[in-house]
């Protein structure tokens, strides 16, 4: 029964992302296809809107995979190869933008709006009355008194 | 817990209003920033175009072989845009924007304003070669790019696009979809004629 439920979760959690690389476009040689593989996944699709090379079924997206795989065997580095795509489609081809003059917004962005809520929670914090509690009364005194003096006797 | 009005707390005027309205200001700014992008995509402007990186760069090297039984079967290399103006235009048999663009390169050729050479993207030659008869050849050579590495190089994301070069080989100009009769007569032939000065 246990196993039953093993199977089931390994079948949810272990199967592959979408990938549309087709056994003809692979490299022979593993190494190589691995790193073919990562930098696909670092590639845009320039024909669609947001799906890697690795994952698009488009034909554009072939010709950059079986291009990316013949610069790879051509002893490029993952870089380089990447460089190659920026250089002929801008931006857009990554799916990692870089840090340059146009993507600062894009970058700072979140580390701007931690700071900006730092500051205000700090603003709030700060301005929050801190009125001392009220000092016992004398009722509250004794009451208080008698209470400690039970649980003493107990 | 209940605030208990112990001591009557006068709306100090140092107390900060504004930082509550910092969300409301920078909610309004997205909001502009992205009906204005709607309001030019709902006016016509493409979703899917790259701006390119290739303008006023020297073409991509490249060299490809031509279409085999053609008038002309010489192909196109990078060395071959250079010395005059030159229209390069990415297309394909299967392009069916092509086929609305083939009039426009027809018209053009008959002009005789400027050398049209054709990269038949993605194709094969019989295919390319039998367009080309049924519709007729504007091209002063075409070359074949059936992996598409050309046109790589070029940054092509679909056809038809197309490239003005000036006589040093750089790239002036890309006209991304078809080139119509406005964009020739607007934008690329006042181009040629101020590339030639």
């Amino acid at each position: 029964m246990k196993l039953r439920y093993l199977i089931a979760l390994a079948a949810l959690t272990l199967t592959p992302a979408a990938q549309a690389v087709e056994p003809s476009e692979m490299l022979p040689d593993a190494t190589l296809e691995a790193r073919a593989r990562e930098v696909s996944k670092a590639l845009r699709c320039v024909q669609c809107q947001n799906e890697t090379i690795d994952e698009s079924n488009a034909e554009i997206a072939h010709d950059m995979r079986v291009l990316v795989r013949k610069r790879i065997v051509a002893g490029d580095s993952n870089q380089q190869v990447i460089d190659y795509m920026y250089s002929r489609y801008g931006d857009y081809v990554l799916l990692k933008p870089r840090f340059a003059a146009n993507t600062i917004a894009l970058w700072c962005a979140p580390l701007l709006l931690l700071i900006g809520g730092a500051f205000v929670l700090r603003q709030r914090l700060r301005d929050r009355p801190t009125a001392a509690p009220a000092p016992l009364s004398a009722e509250e005194t004794a009451a208080l008194a008698a209470l400690d003096q039970t649980e003493r006797r107990a | 817990m209940t605030d208990a009005p112990t001591s009557p707390e006068a709306p100090s005027p140092a107390r900060k209003r504004w930082p509550y309205f910092v969300p409301l200001i920078v909610i309004a700014a997205m909001f502009g920033i992205f009906g204005k992008r709607l309001l030019d995509v709902e006016r016509g402007a493409d979703p899917r175009l790259i701006p390119t990186v290739l303008l006023d760069t020297q073409v991509p090297a490249f060299e490809l072989e031509g279409l085999p039984g053609r008038s002309d079967p010489r192909g196109l290399a990078a060395t071959d845009l250079k010395g005059d103006v030159t229209l390069v235009n990415v297309w394909g048999s299967w392009c069916i924007a092509c086929v609305q663009e083939h009039p426009t390169l027809l018209q053009i050729a008959k002009e005789n304003k400027v050398a049209i050479h054709g990269i038949d993207w993605r194709d094969t030659p019989d295919r390319g070669l039998a367009w080309l008869k049924q519709r007729g050849d504007p091209y002063a050579r075409v070359a074949q790019d059936p992996h598409g590495e050309a046109a790589i190089a070029f940054g092509v994301t679909a056809a038809p696009e197309s490239f003005l070069v000036d006589k040093n080989g750089v790239i002036r100009f890309k006209q991304v979809g078809p080139i119509t009769p406005e964009v020739w007569r607007d934008q690329i032939a006042p181009l040629i004629e101020q590339l030639r000065k």
